[in-house]
């Protein structure tokens, strides 16, 4: 029943679509919380790139930016992220517009973290003497972080499935290869619902995992 | 009348000064041109009916509420308006709120340690000791790997006045110290605060414990619709006080 499988590299595929996962998760982990500081924070420039930011990439397609990166940066002006194969240069680019997109979700739900903190905190933070910068690294960002753990899963879990988007630009995660197979093979139920449960194994853990870890690292008041 | 503990004040030096201080809120005008001279060593006990402006008299001391007229200077230089500087005065001045504000994430010990480390660079082992020697003097060593939500009130407040003398401050500002607390458990704090006075510790209290004021004072100041009405020794002001409010808002709160 399963031999027209013979011949396709699923786990290959599978593996790339953890790859990208993994790396734009990282990424925008790092690029949302910068932007997170940067809207709280008590310069204006900051805050107004920060929530121009959100406000343009959250509102556009994350297909027009996964094309964008290939058409716009790769083809038109020629930046290649100091890769010279073109399925890594596409890789790369995949990831780099994942991130930049994902970034614009994780940066809106650590601001809500941010406003469950209660201002006392900050207030005596400031009273020991903490700069701003101190007060968001040690006492602010890591309280609101506790409190986000589990919409920041929701933003892990749709960056997942998020990432067969790459396939616009030919990166041979696991979308491309099922569309390759629903071409050549004539079991189209079948191959979409091995691909649906090859999406399972990955969000499922993902969601149990930090929901419990949720439970754990709530800040009890 | 008991008298006030701890070497009488007379002729230091002045560490706050306030002069002309003014602050609205909106329409709200909070602080009406206040004059408050703090000298070193002395207890300054600000008392008043609510909404009177003594909060925010001691919250401007280190700046968490800013001004809109008038001068505060600290130890001879006027308040820093922002940015470095104005995180080393806040460094030298203890602050201990209503609320505790303990840092949730954190246990009682990290809590005593975190601002001699961050801020004064202490290494983590001497911040460790002074912040253990610190948490025996308030009576809550035995706590010290807890986080604040397993301590009860006064307990947590305890760790709050620790955490504030751990920075070694010049001056300790208590913003209605124990009024978040359970009446079993105001004398304990009161009690830290009275050795903290004893030790010669310059002190501004904003309370609603007379009791504290009278025993531990060296001034009391009487403040009614961001004014001060009166400033007087303790014996003076509640033996007898010279204004109808403050001897209206006596009346009010000891005959009951």
């Amino acid at each position: 029943m399963f031999d027209f499988l013979e011949g396709y590299d699923l786990l290959g595929a599978f593996w790339v679509t953890v790859q990208l996962t993994f790396w734009s998760a990282l990424g925008s982990l790092l690029w949302g919380t910068l932007l997170a500081a940067m809207r709280v924070g008590p310069v204006p420039l900051m805050r107004g790139f920060a929530s121009a930011y959100v406000g343009i990439v959250r509102n556009i397609p994350l297909t027009v930016i996964i094309v964008f990166t290939s058409l716009g940066l790769f083809q038109t002006l020629g930046i290649s992220l100091g890769a010279d194969r073109f399925t890594t240069i596409n890789f790369r680019l995949a990831v780099l517009g994942l991130t930049a997109y994902t970034s614009a979700f994780v940066c809106e739900a650590l601001r809500s973290g941010i406003n469950t903190v209660p201002l006392g905190q900050v207030e005596a933070a400031r009273a020991l003497g903490l700069s701003f910068p101190q007060t968001l690294r040690l006492i602010v960002l890591p309280q609101a972080f506790r409190s986000v753990v589990g919409p920041l899963a929701n933003v892990l879990i749709a960056l997942t499935k998020n990432t067969t988007v790459a396939a616009a630009i030919g990166v041979a995660e696991a979308a491309l290869l099922m569309r390759e197979m629903i071409e050549n093979e004539a079991q189209l139920i079948l191959i979409s619902a091995i691909f649906a449960f090859g999406f399972l194994c990955l969000t499922l853990p993902t969601g149990l995992l930090l929901g419990r870890l949720a439970r754990k690292a709530a800040v009890k008041r | 009348m008991p008298v006030p503990e701890g070497p009488a004040p007379e002729g230091g030096d002045a560490l706050v000064v306030l002069s002309r201080v003014d602050k609205h809120f909106g329409s709200l005008h909070v602080l009406r041109a206040v004059d408050l001279t703090v000298h070193r060593g002395e207890v300054v006990v600000v008392i008043g009916p609510s909404g009177s402006g003594k909060s925010t008299l001691c919250r401007a001391i280190n700046r968490l509420e800013t001004i809109d007229g008038g001068e505060i200077r600290f130890d001879g230089r006027p308040l820093p308006a922002e940015g470095r500087e104005l995180a080393r005065l806040r460094a030298d001045v203890g602050m201990v709120f209503q609320s505790f504000d303990l840092f949730a994430h954190k246990t009682v010990l990290d809590n005593v340690t975190l601002g001699q480390i961050k801020v004064r660079g202490k290494d983590r082992k001497s911040a460790g000791a002074r912040a253990r020697e610190l948490l025996g003097r308030v009576g809550v060593a035995a706590q010290a790997d807890k986080y604040p939500a397993q301590l009860s009130g006064g307990q947590q407040q305890r760790v709050a006045i620790a955490r504030a003398l751990a920075m070694d401050p010049k001056v300790m500002l208590f913003d209605e110290p124990t009024s978040a607390l359970d009446p079993e458990m105001i004398n304990e704090v009161l009690e830290v605060m009275r050795h903290l006075a004893r030790d010669g510790m310059t002190m501004v209290v904003v309370t609603h414990e007379m009791g504290f004021a009278r025993s531990a004072a060296h001034q009391v100041v009487f403040m009614a619709d961001g004014r001060i009405v009166e400033q007087a020794a303790p014996e003076d002001f509640f033996g007898n006080p010279r204004s109808d409010r403050a001897r209206d808002f006596l009346s009010k709160i000891l005959h009951h």
